[in-house]
């Protein structure tokens, strides 16, 4: 799909790296507490919690993303996306801010990023001081299909 | 779309779908005008909608089809062919209607085909009796009408969903309410608790839709099976009122529709193969559903030739599920259950295997997804019966919360069986063979897992000898045990389910939020047996072949365990329970002397086990038992659990209110006598205003080996009014009988030693003096042979133990057909 115009992301870090997140696939941003394991789930789901008697499935975009644990002291934000009804959380180290971003300014994923990085990446903006990455929220929540894959 | 079309469009399908089941009955019975007058006007109904609506095409069909049906109102003769081209009609109804749903106009296209061919044999009946023109109803809808409201489902969901939030933190509430002694909240909290609670019920009330819906479009279904197979099936429909949680409706419409094809289609013999086989040439599928200890069950049985357990066997060890050894070892009633194992069915298995394999597993699988289990009972020759179990809601559910290296979870009681400690010298014994742990448990070997292994298979975790609880459970009568931690406590859930990242798992059903806000999951039994790795019969195999051929008095009985007045354990059977409830004590209240409290809008006395004074506050829990709209709540200390087994009563207690004493999960439990203790809560219990005038004084005989039964069911006939005398068996009842001469009724027992319940009739049907008792059956089996046999030598109905209302209606309907209600 080809968008046009501006964009609105919420702009969020794993690790190093900023990311968007396109604002109008965001819930809200919360501090998830009581996070439920699940055990022998897919290794990127980091569990389930309960946010306002809703429960939320959280992907570790840190696992996502083939990176190394959070620093334990550390805690994580989360972003919440729906897909078909379900609701979902992205853990991740920080959210920052809102930025409106032009579409026709986007670049597609570099050829060399890593595959696991561009099975989620929707392309890159520019921005002064850094590199933006678009998440592309499907393809961040298609986890089953990715751990078949690899 | 607009909300016209939307309300034409769901009020049409609706018509139309009576209009097919009404069209076969009409075709069945010619000469029935009611159900002429009935098509008709829903017909005309349509057709004026239609013209209203501006559907022109529609109009037309509408039209003709109602011209042949005016036909047929003069007295032309109603043959196949004309209802055939009626029912086409209406499927071209449908096909337009359907266009209509998607594109919000009438599809291009001509129907004259269908409308010459109808007004050709609208005409051809026409031209000997020219008949005056088809007197157009003018009559309006129904003034039932503005009672009711359409409403669309999403509200209804949307509602349930708020209402689920509502209970989660009303929970939550309790529990920080339970946490602060002492608040002034607690009074109101126990007010919005309650109302929480109704408006749950009433909500989750108008989620209820009777199961007919899902049945409607089987009659014709099957009128058609059969004009194309060359078969005569009757298709009866009982208990289309039950009604299901709408969701619960959707998922069974699938598989049942599929399982009444396979019966209709591979089930039933040919018409001739019948005559052959010296059965009544006419078919019967029979489907009924009905409610039965918290849940709901459908049965769906034929009188076909049954399954061919030599093919399935053969098939199975063809398709690799079982080798040809374990095939050998597999009884009979095992082999049929293979036909839901998952990849069983293939198109090979229509034409080899009498074709019921068919997308069985794909039944089974629907079922599993509502947390229903399904079973297949067959007699070669004699027809094939499914059940399928439904619980009763989804939504929100008993569990059992255990504890697991700090974790909690959720185990459905639904499954569970029975809470057994693990100890190394305890009677039941944790026993390695091998690499894998079986439980001692009685006279039963059941494979054991431990959670932890489960939730972290190996080589991570080491196989330690652990003590813990053992959670004993039954899928599908396969029983296995997990150990677990810690067993917690029972509570209510409300059941969410995960999401699709999720369900892959396959050992989690759900996950639901606590009181104290912390999220579980919820433990699938389905998937907790084969992750133990019971997929199959096979490690049971013993131990359901012993159950086989045990005697009724060892029939395992569902029986929920309390604690009430003292130490000891108590137990009723659950399937006279109605409800389990937990109130504030503070709201009993004292009446002329007894207690009662508010329930559902009205006073439900309540009555206990011991003197001893009732709680001043605190929770109260209680058990509900409703009788013909009373309700009585008897007072518990604590329900400890609910078991499933043999009744057996050792002791005879002199205790009033006691029935004796029985061994129930190696514990001596009290079996406390609920025909003794209702009439306490109402004094008139024996005297009401609905007891049967014409009941009153009549004497019945009731005959029965088990005195639990005996015991059970006499107070029931009383209340009704009936005087009732009792026999242990069939030789005092002859004795009896042949003493004292006339009784309205015999209600007898059928497995009883010495001389049945087949015997006893036979014998009071071949003496004239006695042949003329109406005789019915009481039986907890009810296999098709059984059925057949008890018709046979002369009883009236049969009626399943328990079922204590059908019991009274056979009782008092002397002129009743054959009703089968087991």
């Amino acid at each position: 799909m080809i968008e046009h115009g501006d964009i609105e992301y919420v702009t969020v870090t794993v690790g190093t790296q900023t990311f968007g997140v396109p604002i109008r696939r965001v819930q809200d941003v919360f501090q998830p507490e009581r996070l439920t394991r699940v055990p022998l789930a897919p290794f990127e789901i980091a569990g389930l919690i309960n946010l306002r008697g809703r429960i939320v499935t959280l992907i570790d975009m840190r696992r996502r993303l083939d990176l190394a644990p959070r620093d334990p002291g550390t805690r994580p934000m989360a972003v919440g996306v729906e897909q078909r009804g379900e609701s979902y959380g992205l853990l991740v180290d920080a959210v920052g801010e809102v930025l409106k971003l032009s579409a026709e300014s986007r670049d597609s994923n570099p050829l060399n990023l890593d595959p696991c990085w561009s099975r989620v990446a929707a392309g890159v903006h520019r921005l002064e001081d850094r590199l933006l990455v678009v998440l592309d929220v499907d393809k961040v929540l298609d986890v089953k299909v990715d751990a078949l894959a690899a | 779309m607009d909300e016209l079309l939307r309300d034409f469009l769901t009020e049409t399908h609706e018509n139309l779908d009576v209009v097919d089941v009404e069209l076969v009955q009409f075709e069945r019975e010619p000469n029935n005008r009611e159900i002429l007058a009935k098509v008709f006007r829903l017909v005309h109904t349509i057709k004026g909608t239609c013209s209203f609506v501006g559907l022109p095409r529609l109009e037309a069909l509408a039209h003709a089809a109602e011209a042949l049906m005016g036909r047929f109102r003069d007295g032309m003769p109603v043959t196949t062919d004309a209802v055939s081209l009626i029912l086409s009609t209406i499927d071209r109804i449908k096909d337009i209607l359907d266009a209509l749903e998607h594109s919000a106009q009438e599809p291009p296209g001509a129907d004259d085909d269908l409308i010459g061919a109808l007004d050709r044999m609208a005409e051809r009946a026409a031209a000997p009796a020219p008949a005056k023109a088809a007197p157009a109803e003018r009559r309006d809808d129904s003034p039932l009408k503005a009672a009711t409201l359409r409403v669309q489902v999403d509200t209804i969901e949307q509602l349930m969903t708020m209402v689920s939030e509502l209970v989660l933190t009303r929970n939550q509430l309790l529990d920080i309410a339970r946490r602060h002694d002492d608040t002034e909240f607690k009074a109101p909290l126990a007010r919005l608790s309650h109302v929480t609670v109704e408006l749950q019920e009433r909500v989750m009330k108008t989620r209820m839709q009777p199961i007919g819906n899902a049945w409607s479009k089987l009659p014709r279904m099957v009128r058609d099976l059969a004009h194309e197979l060359g078969k005569e099936i009757d298709l009866e429909m009982h208990g289309g009122d039950t009604e299901l949680d709408r969701q619960v409706l959707e998922q069974i419409r699938d598989p049942l529709t599929h399982m009444v094809r396979n019966a209709a289609d591979h089930g039933i013999e040919t018409t001739a193969e019948r005559n052959a086989a010296g059965k009544p040439g006419r078919a019967t599928i029979r489907l009924s559903a009905f409610h039965q200890g918290g849940n709901i069950i459908v049965e769906l049985s034929d009188d076909g030739r049954g399954l061919n357990a030599e093919r399935i066997r053969a098939q199975a060890v063809t398709q690799g599920i079982v080798s040809a050894e374990e095939a050998e070892k597999l009884g009979d009633a095992q082999v049929h259950k293979l036909i839901f194992t998952p990849g069983f069915s293939t198109a090979a298995a229509v034409t080899s295997v009498s074709g019921r394999g068919v997308g069985m597993d794909v039944v089974q699988n629907n079922i599993d997804e509502i947390g229903g289990t399904i079973d297949v009972k067959t007699q070669r020759g004699r027809g094939t019966t499914f059940t399928i179990k439904i619980p009763l809601t989804l939504a929100i559910v008993s569990a059992l919360i255990v504890e697991c290296q700090g974790e909690r979870f959720a185990v459905p009681q639904l499954a569970v069986v029975e809470v057994v400690m693990s100890e190394t010298n305890a009677e039941h014994r944790v026993e390695p063979i091998h690499d894998s742990r079986v439980l001692r448990l009685r006279e039963q070997l059941l494979p054991l897992e431990s959670l932890r292994t489960l939730l972290q298979p190996a080589p991570l975790a080491p196989a330690s000898q652990e003590d813990g609880f053992i959670v004993v459970m039954q899928v599908a009568g396969r029983g296995f045990g997990i150990v677990v931690d810690q067993v917690l406590h029972t509570e209510e859930i409300v059941v969410k389910p995960l999401s699709a990242k999720l369900r892959q798992v396959g050992l989690f059903s759900g996950s639901t939020i606590l009181g104290d806000g912390s999220v579980i999951l919820i433990l699938d039994p389905n998937g907790a047996a084969a992750a133990v790795g019971v997929p199959l019969e096979t490690t049971s195999i013993t131990i359901e072949r012993a159950a086989e051929t045990k005697s009724e008095a060892e029939q395992p009985v569902s029986l929920i365990v309390f604690r009430a007045g003292s130490a000891e354990p108590k137990a009723v059977p659950v399937a006279l329970v109605t409800r389990l409830e937990v109130i504030d004590a503070r709201e009993i209240e004292q009446s002329g002397g007894r207690a009662m409290v508010q329930y559902r809008g009205s006073l439900m006395p309540l009555v206990s086990l011991s003197a001893a004074a009732t709680k001043r506050e605190g929770r109260q829990p209680l058990l509900v038992f409703i009788d013909r709209g009373r309700a009585v709540g008897l007072l518990v200390d604590e329900i400890v659990d609910i078991v499933e087994e043999p009744l057996d009563i050792k002791v005879a207690s002199r205790t009033p209110g006691v029935l004796g004493t029985a061994v129930l999960g190696g514990r001596a439990t009290e079996i406390v006598d609920i025909g003794y203790l209702l009439p306490q809560g109402f004094e008139d219990w024996f005297r009401r205003k609905d007891m049967r005038a014409d009941a009153l004084g009549r004497r019945v005989l009731f005959v029965d080996d088990s005195a639990f039964f005996r015991t059970m069911l006499v107070p029931v006939l009383q209340a009704a009014g009936y005087a009732v005398t009792t026999a242990s068996g069939g030789h005092e009842a002859l004795a009896i009988v042949q003493k004292e001469g006339r009784f309205a009724a015999i209600v007898s027992d059928i497995e009883m030693p010495e001389m049945n319940g087949f015997e006893l009739a036979e014998a009071l049907k071949s003496n004239p003096r006695t042949a003329h008792i109406p005789l019915i059956a009481l039986s907890s089996f009810d296999t098709p042979p059984t059925l057949q046999r008890a018709r046979e030598v002369g009883f009236r109905a049969f009626i399943a133990k328990f079922d204590r209302e059908r019991l009274i209606a056979a009782l008092s309907e002397p002129a009743a057909d054959w009703v089968e209600a087991a």
